[in-house]
């Protein structure tokens, strides 16, 4: 594993990252469907994993690893979570188009 | 660290008193529960000890800040007794979730390692997800939830970012090694940046103010209890937590962080104070009050060494005003569907000791004298100024002025109105919290060195 680091380098592994994280950022900014906006909460968190996995194999240190474990876990309670309030929106409203609540202005 | 198992084990016991049938029992059980932690808890002080390599810190800085916030928990789950009468069934849920709220709290508070300040960061945020949308036939919650859910989890997106960040130039998540490695120059900048990101991503947790405009919104649609939750126990949760990791993560912080947070603090304090002026609805108003005193908080982190003991007690003076407050708004907007300002028209009349308090915790929180927010603000700006930012505690100054005039604006509608409703009875929850917690209010602002020679 160590030598497909080398040859590739870590700096390749981080540009992705930051690429697949800047998708992540950018549809939460501009889609307007709740679940597309919640797969995109999906990509920050998985692009975070991929750095965190490429680090660890890069320090040869498996807290990086684990770490990961964590932030899935984490991640599928959070979006759990959300599903469960844009249910109940969609119940309300009939639609999961963020536009739609505009209820709280001042 | 036994404060941590013991929060968990009652949360479970909340969940499982609903299965044995034991409803009426769930909230006594946690309001004994919970003095029992917070003794124990007490009794830990003088302790300084690290558990599972140094996944858990137990020192004075976590001690008294756990305590903190045990406390307001149990003020806020007496609050629920009355809040959650019309939905018996759902009651064990909602106080089992306020206790893994404060799992969380402790758990960010008392963290060594950033794996374990992430879990508490996150357990304390899906709580507060859950709470924001916990009316489901209310689309306002809806709505409050929702924002929540993308803001929150948008933040902790770029927080773990950092964290992965600075694990990539530390190699470890330790505290210690990240202290180490913020002091040396060998460090690369993989570790600036991450440090950066999770500035970035506290700030919006504390709601300061590039950050800010997700907390009206939450704050206006979540139930009234939740949003007290939000404006007490989850702002001050974060703005020790990210006091802490600016202890690690800053050993030399530069002039270039310490500008930003200058600025970030004077307008935080100054769009909060004058978005405040035009609400009418008292939680909105609070919330514009609560990012002008996250301002005022972030002064704390311009003198690390020194402002530990004012920071806790501007977080607690500032805290269980609001926790007073939010019980006569509690008992005041119950059955209504918005708080607007209207509805405090009168209180006076009908009610002298619920209007005497709310008027007592909104002056504390302006910072009149022999309130204690009088003695946090003078404590924290005495220190800005001996670490010589004079522009910031003038901006300071001037923020306070402004702000007496938003809560001027409750206080005269409560006594010099006429009442446009029949007096209604005060439930004994309410008054007990309202009363108790104005009266700690003012006793440590008559003693505050009990409180500032704690830390």
């Amino acid at each position: 594993m160590e030598h497909i680091l080398k040859e590739i380098g870590v700096e390749t592994y981080l540009y992705l990252s930051a690429l697949l994280f800047s998708i992540g950022v950018f549809g939460i900014l501009l889609r307007r469907n709740a679940i597309i906006m919640f797969m995109s909460i999906e990509i920050m968190l998985n692009a975070v994993n991929l750095l965190l996995v490429a680090f660890s194999t890069f320090h040869q240190d498996a807290s990086g690893q684990v770490f990961v474990f964590f932030s899935m876990a984490v991640a599928a309670a959070e979006v759990a979570v959300g599903l469960a309030i844009l249910v109940s929106i969609f119940r309300n409203l009939g639609s999961i188009d963020i536009d739609n609540l505009k209820n709280l202005k001042g | 660290m036994s404060t941590i198992i013991a929060i968990a084990v009652l949360g479970v016991v909340c969940l499982l008193a609903e299965i044995f049938n034991l409803r009426k029992a769930i909230i006594p059980i946690t309001v004994a529960g919970l003095l029992a932690i917070l003794g124990m808890t007490v009794t830990e002080f003088n302790t300084t000890e690290s558990y599972y390599n140094n996944m858990i810190v137990v020192n004075r800085f976590t001690v008294a800040f756990s305590s903190l916030f045990i406390l307001l928990t149990l003020f806020l789950v007496t609050l629920s007794h009355h809040f959650y009468k019309n939905r018996p069934s759902k009651v064990s849920d909602f106080i089992a979730i306020k206790i893994f709220l404060l799992l969380g709290a402790v758990a960010m508070v008392s963290f060594g390692n950033l794996a374990m300040f992430f879990l508490g960061l996150e357990i304390l945020s899906i709580s507060l997800y859950i709470l924001a949308g916990s009316k489901p036939l209310s689309l306002k919650s809806n709505e409050a939830g929702m924002k929540y859910f993308l803001m929150g989890s948008f933040a902790s997106g770029v927080i773990l970012f950092g964290i992965a960040l600075i694990y990539g130039a530390v190699a470890s998540f330790d505290m210690n090694m990240i202290y180490e490695a913020s002091n040396s120059a060998a460090t690369g900048d993989w570790f600036y940046i991450g440090v950066c990101m999770i500035t970035v991503g506290m700030l919006f947790k504390i709601a300061a103010v590039p950050f800010h405009f997700w907390a009206p919104d939450v704050y206006e649609g979540a139930p009234a209890l939740t949003t007290a939750t939000m404006s007490t126990l989850a702002k001050v949760v974060a703005m020790a937590t990210f006091f802490k990791l600016n202890m690690a993560m800053n050993g030399n912080m530069n002039f270039a962080y310490e500008t930003v947070i200058v600025i970030i603090s004077i307008f935080s304090m100054t769009v909060g104070n004058i978005m405040a002026l035009r609400q009418n609805n008292i939680k909105r108003m609070l919330a514009f009050s609560g990012i002008s005193h996250a301002g005022f908080m972030l002064m704390a982190l311009l003198n690390l060494s020194n402002t530990t003991g004012s920071l806790f007690y501007y977080v607690t003076a500032y805290t269980l005003a609001g926790i007073a407050a939010f019980a006569v708004i509690l008992y005041v907007c119950n059955d209504k569907d918005d708080e607007s300002i209207t509805f405090f028209n009168g209180l006076g009349k009908n009610n002298p000791v619920m209007a005497a308090v709310l008027s007592a915790s909104l002056l504390s929180m302006a910072g009149i004298p022999i309130f204690s927010g009088f003695f946090a603000k003078f404590f924290i700006l005495n220190q800005t100024l001996q670490a010589g930012y004079l522009i910031l505690v003038i901006a300071g100054i001037i923020n306070s002025i402004i702000s007496v005039y938003y809560y001027f604006k409750v206080i005269s509608a409560m006594y010099t109105k006429e009442p446009n409703e029949a007096k209604k009875p005060v439930p004994f929850e309410y008054y007990v919290v309202a009363v108790l917690a104005i009266g700690l209010n003012i006793a440590i602002g008559l003693f505050p060195s009990c409180l500032m020679d704690l830390l």
